[in-house]
């Protein structure tokens, strides 16, 4: 048994808390999770059963925390932890969970299984049982300031070009602004035309913001692969920018993990609560269109429906802003049978987008999610969130389908009114 | 010799178990601890502990469409077992002469019947389904059947108690109960009183999202 391995061991023990042996104690292994889990639905296999891939956390519960799992130690009657049980799990708790957290809201006992999967990460990766893409993301997200090694060179290049095509001006490290924006790296690398969105709307809207030169990302692998150590320290950055440049509120941009942990993972990490405000991009859109500081020229008549980013409306508590954003410009919105908050994942989320060895399965996921834009006849899908966004772009070519995948925000900026003269004929 | 044993000291001992037990695992479960969440809240985790220990009674809609042995034979099974436990009639009389002190009102036998019925028939189903669905095979332990048997046997012998009014029965069946009370508080029956626990948790976290879990 290698050091390691006896670290990760030991890390997972320390994981277990209240929340966690309740959910052990109430178990009756049903199996209704498996219902709600699209790696179970669209392969068949037992083994993807959310609580099934708890297995290694249960048995260090039932040991240490457990009447007779103890007994049954003492007397040599039960197996301690070993490394095959971590080798073999190692799939299960990263490849086939994105953490999505559909599981967690059809337990009949309550258990947020999505919980126990986050916190036992912690243990397989101090125990260095990760996916390798993982682990790399992580490492650049230390090392460079990004999982996908975007530097500060890069992002400020992207909003030359953005300021060349807006003719606006994108503000970096302005001291006392309101707001301080962050991006996803996929945003910067993928969807620039999301900060060209947002400069205009907030422009627009006459919003005082920044772009902080020191942090400017917004995800945090360090959550994804289970280390709340690295987790600190990126989410840390944030904070220390967000604190030094005083700005009132941090703008979680459309992607859906870097929302929940921003706002609900972050305080957490660091120990302490922020001095600023964080809101979701989504909510401050509709805060603004509430406050009549955006407008809209129209609607589209395109028909179109809406994938909901689990971390923003299951795990994050974002799910009314969107709609009211996306009725306000089209005309024709058509809700996937289930939506909101019990929407069905993309397939990528929860670092399994970053985890190679995961694509063959994630593709196969997908189909979940093929079957729900199908059945509502639409082929324009809106989304808010950038990985989501290339998860479903990935799946639809897979899958040869005749749909379109846009962003939200750059749908509003779309049909936002930008001209002084017009909106004040609009009002 | 026997039959004073069980009626008088095991009754107590196993009660004792029972009781201490459950505080015990409960205790365990608590001693554990939950860190403060420091991240703001945007609702209140009180009122949503609260809605989440009741709304989870009503099934969601996957597990109306995909669940529906489970959630019909799981319904089943629990409101007939609390309809025997509390309102059959020598249950009743059991409460009040040995724990509370006074009775309550209790079935006619017809229902007494038909409430057997019901959790019979959803108990078997529940232990059917275990064994044959693949995903509740591969979750299932040992501790999952022990406990579905000695519920069988003590409803069992219950029924054939009340039924036949043979002393030989009503002995046989508490000694069922004793050994059911010994093993409860070692093993997932514990779920009687910890859902309310993962429940409550489960809620509070969302509510503070303003998530209605």
């Amino acid at each position: 048994m290698s050091e390691q391995f006896e670290l990760g061991v030991a890390e997972l023990g320390k994981q277990i808390d209240a929340r966690i042996s309740s959910y052990f104690s109430s178990c009756v292994h049903c199996g209704l999770c498996a219902e709600a889990c699209l790696f179970y639905t669209e392969t068949g296999d037992p083994r993807y059963t959310p609580i099934y891939k708890l297995e290694p956390m249960k048995k260090l519960w039932r040991q240490e925390h457990t009447i007779r799992g103890k007994l049954a130690k003492a007397l040599g009657l039960s197996k301690p932890l070993q490394e095959k049980d971590f080798a073999d799990w190692e799939e299960l708790v990263y490849d086939s969970c994105t953490l999505c957290g559909r599981c967690s809201m059809v337990c009949p006992v309550g258990n947020d299984i999505t919980y126990m999967i986050s916190k036992e990460r912690e243990g397989f990766s101090r125990a260095g049982y990760a996916p390798e893409g993982l682990k790399g993301a992580t490492q650049r997200a230390l090392e460079i300031g990004s999982p996908m090694g975007v530097t500060l060179k890069t992002v400020l290049a992207t909003l030359a070009h953005v300021e060349k095509d807006t003719g606006l001006s994108v503000p970096v490290d302005q001291q006392g602004a309101d707001y301080m924006t962050l991006f996803s790296s996929m945003e910067v690398v993928n969807f620039p035309e999301y900060i060209e969105s947002i400069a205009r709307i907030f422009d627009a809207a006459g919003v005082s913001w920044t772009i902080s030169s020191k942090a400017f990302e917004a995800t945090n692998s360090g959550i994804q692969i289970g280390n709340s150590d690295n987790a600190a320290e990126i989410v840390g950055r944030v904070v220390t920018a967000a604190e030094e440049l005083g700005v009132k509120y941090v703008i979680s941009p459309e992607c859906g993990h870097a929302y929940t942990s921003i706002r609900w993972a972050g305080p957490n990490l660091i120990g302490r609560p922020y001095r600023f405000k964080v809101i979701h991009i989504l909510e401050l859109l509709d805060q603004l269109k509430q406050e009549g500081r955006i407008r809209f020229s129209g609607k589209t008549d395109e028909p179109v429906t809406f994938h909901d980013p689990c971390q923003i409306v299951r795990r994050g508590g974002v799910v009314q802003p969107q709609r009211d954003l996306l009725n306000g410009i089209a005309e024709n919105f058509v809700e996937m049978t289930d939506h909101g908050v019990m929407n069905w994942c993309c397939g990528g989320g929860g670092g399994v987008s970053a985890n190679e060895r995961a694509d063959e399965l994630r593709i196969k996921a997908f189909d979940r999610k093929r079957k729900q834009i199908e059945e509502t006849g639409v082929n324009t899908v809106v989304t808010a969130c950038a990985n989501c966004r290339m998860m479903l772009e990935d799946g639809i070519e897979e899958n040869e389908m005749e749909t379109t995948v846009i962003g939200l925000t750059e749908l509003i900026a779309d049909y936002l009114v930008t001209d002084a003269k017009e909106q004040s004929e609009v009002r | 010799m026997i039959a004073q044993l069980i009626d008088g000291p095991l009754w107590y001992f196993s009660l004792t178990v029972f009781v201490l037990g459950v505080l015990w695992r409960l205790f365990m479960i608590l001693r554990a601890g939950v860190k403060k969440d420091l991240a703001v809240p945007r609702d209140g985790s009180g009122a949503g502990a609260l809605r989440a220990i009741f709304s989870r009674f009503v099934p969601e809609r996957t597990v109306r469409r995909h669940g529906k042995v489970q959630l019909i034979a799981g319904y089943m099974f629990h409101l007939g077992l609390f309809a025997l436990l509390f309102l059959a009639r020598p249950h009743v009389d059991f409460f009040a002469e040995r724990m509370t002190g006074f009775g309550w009102w209790s079935m006619p036998y017809w229902a007494f019947i038909v409430a057997a019925e019901i959790a019979f028939a959803g108990l078997i189903m529940l232990w059917l389904y275990r064994l044959l669905n693949p995903v509740t095979r591969l979750l299932s332990s040992a501790d999952d059947y022990v406990g579905t048997v000695l519920v069988f046997l003590v409803m069992l012998s219950g029924c054939l108690a009340l039924a036949q009014s043979v002393e030989a029965l009503r002995l046989t069946h508490l000694l069922l109960v004793e050994m059911l009370l010994i093993y409860f508080p070692f093993s997932s029956l514990m779920h009687a009183f910890t859902f309310a626990f993962s429940r409550g948790y489960t809620g509070a976290t969302m509510g503070r999202k303003g998530i209605r879990a």
